[in-house]
């Protein structure tokens, strides 16, 4: 197992450098450069030049490439352009609020859909598997900003009865050890705080948690529904095994694999979606933050932003292969 | 047993978010948690900002974000007369010009503290123009002290300064040099670039160290964490991405006010800024989306005007050949329904242009030539220039998309309106649309662009700010190269009195207009929108709209 490990983290090494290529390609393909941002729309020819200098972006690619990766191993990912601090710092600032909202989503997704779609399974053809099943389509398909969006309108702008953006009320004062909010709220005792912050999770979780949410009906129900019709289900019902070890130990557990790989897909892919509902309910997280850094150019953040949220994919992604190997023994011997 | 602790945790998890969904209906947010701490009113003030502050050191920042805040806590020697652009004292009572124009001596108001409890005097008026002029390296670079190198046209090491130093008399006199007559200099005072720190406070947080890399400047710890000035209000805490907080100065030489602490909430997107003082999270905003202003006055919020302050135009490149003829520039300026526009698309109470600056500003020229609208006489033009149906004139016309300026709140919409009308008289148009940063790159940065959208919002009363800025040197934006206009605008810039400077930018204003290198459209008018609770606001052409002055009834 450890030895799986340490070879899925050197692999992790070339596929680093690889997207750090193309990454660093890709931003400086956008046209239209961070100087322009910077100085904004009266900056002489020269100004622009200087500032280009001083970030060194009149350099031949390939040197800015080695000069930024060099500093990267050593640990340093330079600062932003935009507010001029370290990129590091700039990111560990809004990570817990993109964490707190991924967990939220996650829970959503995972807290309904596993139910859902184990109930709808159980209903095979009937009229409420149907309706999961049309639901879960629509859940699919529909853009994460339309419905954050439309979330935002109907509950927050015109019902009232949710907070529209940000991550806790201005006027509560709350404080932080963990920047989790809710956590923050719980551990000192604010217990208002935790609501409050737990009300402002709501809509944009709901928002960011449906698409997973979605899938993970669609895989679950129809993982259910090949688990109970496989022989060794039939075979252990013949033998007058109980209804419900049969349903935990016999159905769900081995029905749980392709779940709790889906889950961890998508608790990757999550980042993605944050981009578009932190900007929508002005969550002050990672996400906001990378899509104003798309518009400013802000070079140093892009790069180093996406390093970060690819290694911690990766992360996941083999936090998902190890969790894997120990719902199914089988995998291990690998 | 896994399975079972599994499915308890999944059963538990779904039951926690389906009743956190139905508890939460049941609570309304709008106005809880306010805490109110004088008398009856919710003495907190919520701002929604499109951004972050760039910087909490004035001296060191060059956007309207940081400049939100840093005027709560900074006050500098001259302000604004209030709704208006022109100077006024602030913490100098008055001040005198030598008879050679070069120096000024002001007068300090007394028994003024800054927020670390140091007094304000000479002594630090002093020390905050030497620190100034005294930059090197990178903090001379135009993303950090922006104004003071355009303004003071250079530093110490440089030898461009006009700045010739500064030299205290007693506590509350102070003497201020000039090496050159520059008749800017009082308005300019006005920006919160030239507002005075307390030199304890750069000192003990290093305000001068923006360190780090070339490539990567740093701010400093003053710049972050400990701004120090003598307003009304004083740094409590900055979250970036998020707010930043400010509360009353106990110790403030003037009216304190209702508002006891401002929350600067950075809100991105539009929409959501909108959305967040329809949700009561906010108690305003600015830059409101001309869409959205009908929408929210009927809903009974209270919508604030800023005197236009700004100009719009059309820019005619005259690197392309076509335009580079008078007559055809002449042409374009005929076709050119300003009424049209303002009524089609601007936001109600725009003002038309028929310069490039707005009226408030020193050398406007109240006998321009103009050019009415005129559709036969624009056809006669082009004829004469030898276009006709057969051979028509294309133009290339570049607009920006996704981008909302104050002078330019809906480039899409201005350019639909404008292209129309250009049509209307037979001229072609090939539209060419970019982005914001790379419609900058392609306008300022090459020749190959037609006819343009492109404005400015004054930073302080100085028509050097508009027109010097537009024609003062040949540039890739306007591809001409006129040496009569470019000189006449260095020598208007280095005036020594405002009387002087008046009649010579009439003069360049009336030359401009017939050299015609773009047609000035219009001055929109700039919006806030806020809480019916927010009964006044100082709404300010240059943006000077201190809290304090905010009157609630909440």
């Amino acid at each position: 197992m450890l030895r799986t490990i340490g070879r899925r983290l050197l692999l992790l090494i070339p596929t680093l450098f690889g997207l750090s290529v193309l990454l660093f390609l890709w931003v400086r393909a956008l046209p239209g450069g961070p100087a322009v941002a910077l100085l904004g729309e009266r900056a002489t020819p020269e100004a622009v030049a200087r500032i280009n200098e001083l970030y060194g972006f009149d350099q031949p690619l390939y040197v800015q490439y080695f000069t930024w990766l060099g500093r990267l191993l050593q640990g340093d990912f330079g600062s932003s352009i935009q507010t001029g601090r370290p990129v590091l710092e700039e990111f560990f600032r809004r990570f817990p609020a993109t964490l707190e909202l991924s967990i939220g989503a996650l829970i959503v997704a995972v807290g309904i859909g596993i139910p859902l779609g184990y109930w709808a399974a159980r209903r095979h053809g009937k009229a409420w598997d149907h309706i999961a099943v049309v639901l879960s389509l629509i859940g699919i398909t529909i853009p994460v900003f339309f419905l954050a969006f439309i979330l935002k309108y109907i509950f927050a702008v015109q019902l009232g009865w949710l907070p529209s953006d940000g991550r806790q009320n201005p006027r509560i004062d709350a404080t932080h050890y963990t920047n989790l909010y809710v956590l923050d709220g719980l551990l000192t005792g604010e217990l208002d705080a935790a609501w409050d912050a737990f009300l402002h999770l709501i809509l944009p979780a709901l928002a960011l948690g449906t698409i997973p949410l979605a899938i993970i009906v669609r895989i679950t129900r129809a993982s259910v529904l090949e688990v109970q019709n496989a022989d060794y289900v039939r075979t252990g019902r013949a033998k007058g095994i109980g209804q419900s070890t049969l349903r935990n130990r016999f159905i769900l557990r081995n029905a749980m694999l392709p779940v709790v790989t889906t889950v961890g897909l998508q608790a990757g892919l999550l980042i993605a979606g944050a981009v578009l509902t932190e900007t929508v309910f002005a969550f002050p997280g990672i996400g906001q933050f990378l899509a104003r850094a798309i518009f400013t150019r802000d070079f140093p953040v892009l790069q180093g932003f996406i390093i970060f949220i690819a290694i911690l994919y990766a992360l996941i992604n083999l936090l998902v292969d190890v969790s894997y190997s120990v719902i199914d023994p089988r995998v291990r011997v690998q | 047993m896994a399975t079972t602790l599994q499915r308890r945790l999944l059963t538990g998890a779904a039951a926690v978010a389906i009743g956190a969904i139905a508890l939460s209906a049941c609570s309304s947010q709008r106005g809880g948690g306010g805490e109110t701490a004088s008398g009856d009113v919710d003495s907190t003030f919520v701002f929604g900002a499109s951004g972050d502050p760039a910087s909490l050191d004035p001296a060191f920042a060059n956007d309207g974000e940081s400049f939100r805040i840093t005027r709560q806590m900074f006050e500098g020697l001259v302000g604004t007369e209030p709704g208006t652009a022109d100077p006024a004292p602030l913490l100098a009572e008055s001040w005198e010009q030598s008879e050679d124009g070069l120096s000024y001596t002001f007068a300090l108001k007394t028994g003024v503290k800054f927020h670390d409890g140091t007094d304000f005097n000479a002594e630090a008026v002093c020390f905050n123009f030497d620190r100034q002029n005294n930059f090197t390296g990178i903090a001379q670079s135009e993303s950090l002290s922006y104004y003071w190198g355009k303004i003071m046209r250079g530093y110490a090491d440089t030898g461009t300064s006009i700045y010739g130093g500064c030299t205290p008399d007693g506590d509350d006199k102070v003497t201020i040099t000039l090496t050159q007559p520059f008749a800017g200099f009082i308005p300019a005072l006005s920006l919160p670039s030239f507002a005075i720190q307390s030199p304890k406070a750069l000192q003990d947080y290093d305000a001068d160290n923006v360190g780090g890399t070339s490539e990567a400047p740093t701010l400093s710890k003053y710049a972050t964490a400990h701004p120090t000035g003598t307003g009304p209000f004083m740094f409590d805490s900055w979250e970036p991405g998020s707010e930043a907080t400010l509360k009353a100065f106990p110790d403030y030489w003037g009216e304190q006010g209702q508002v006891q602490e401002i929350i600067f909430r950075t809100i991105g997107d539009t929409t959501a800024r909108r959305q967040a003082l329809e949700s009561g999270s906010i108690d305003g905003y600015d830059l409101v989306a001309p869409a959205d202003l009908g929408a929210l006055k009927d809903a009974g919020f209270t919508l604030t005007n800023r005197d236009p302050f700004n100009i719009l135009y059309l820019g005619m490149n005259q690197a392309d050949p076509a335009l580079a003829d008078i007559r055809v520039r002449q042409a374009i300026a005929h076709a050119i329904d300003k009424q049209q526009l303002v009524t089609q698309v601007l936001p109600e109470g725009t003002e038309l242009a028929d310069q490039f600056m707005p009226d408030a500003v020193i050398g406007f020229n109240d006998a321009v030539t103009t050019y009415d609208y005129d559709a036969e006489k624009a056809k006669s033009l082009l004829a004469e220039a030898g276009y006709t149906e057969a051979n028509p004139l294309t133009l290339t016309f570049n607009y920006p998309v996704n981008i909302s300026r104050p002078y330019m709140p809906n480039p899409e919409q201005i350019f639909t309106n404008l292209s129309s009308q250009l049509e209307a008289v037979g001229i072609k148009v090939n539209p060419v649309s970019n982005e914001w940063g790379e419609y900058l790159d392609l306008i300022q940065g090459g020749s190959d662009h037609g006819i343009h959208l492109l404005g400015w919002t004054g930073d302080y009363n100085d028509p050097d700010n508009f027109v010097g800025t537009f024609f003062g040197a040949p540039s890739n934006e306007w591809g001409f190269d006129n040496a009569e206009l470019f000189s006449a605008l260095t020598s208007a810039r280095g005036l020594a009195t405002e009387d002087e400077q008046e009649s010579a930018y009439q003069d360049i204003n009336e030359e401009i207009a017939q050299f015609l290198p773009g047609v000035p459209l219009a001055s929109p008018v700039p919006t806030l929108a806020f809480d019916a609770r927010v009964t006044s606001y100082p709404a300010s052409p240059v943006q000077d709209e201190v809290y304090n002055m905010i009157t609630l009834s909440e």
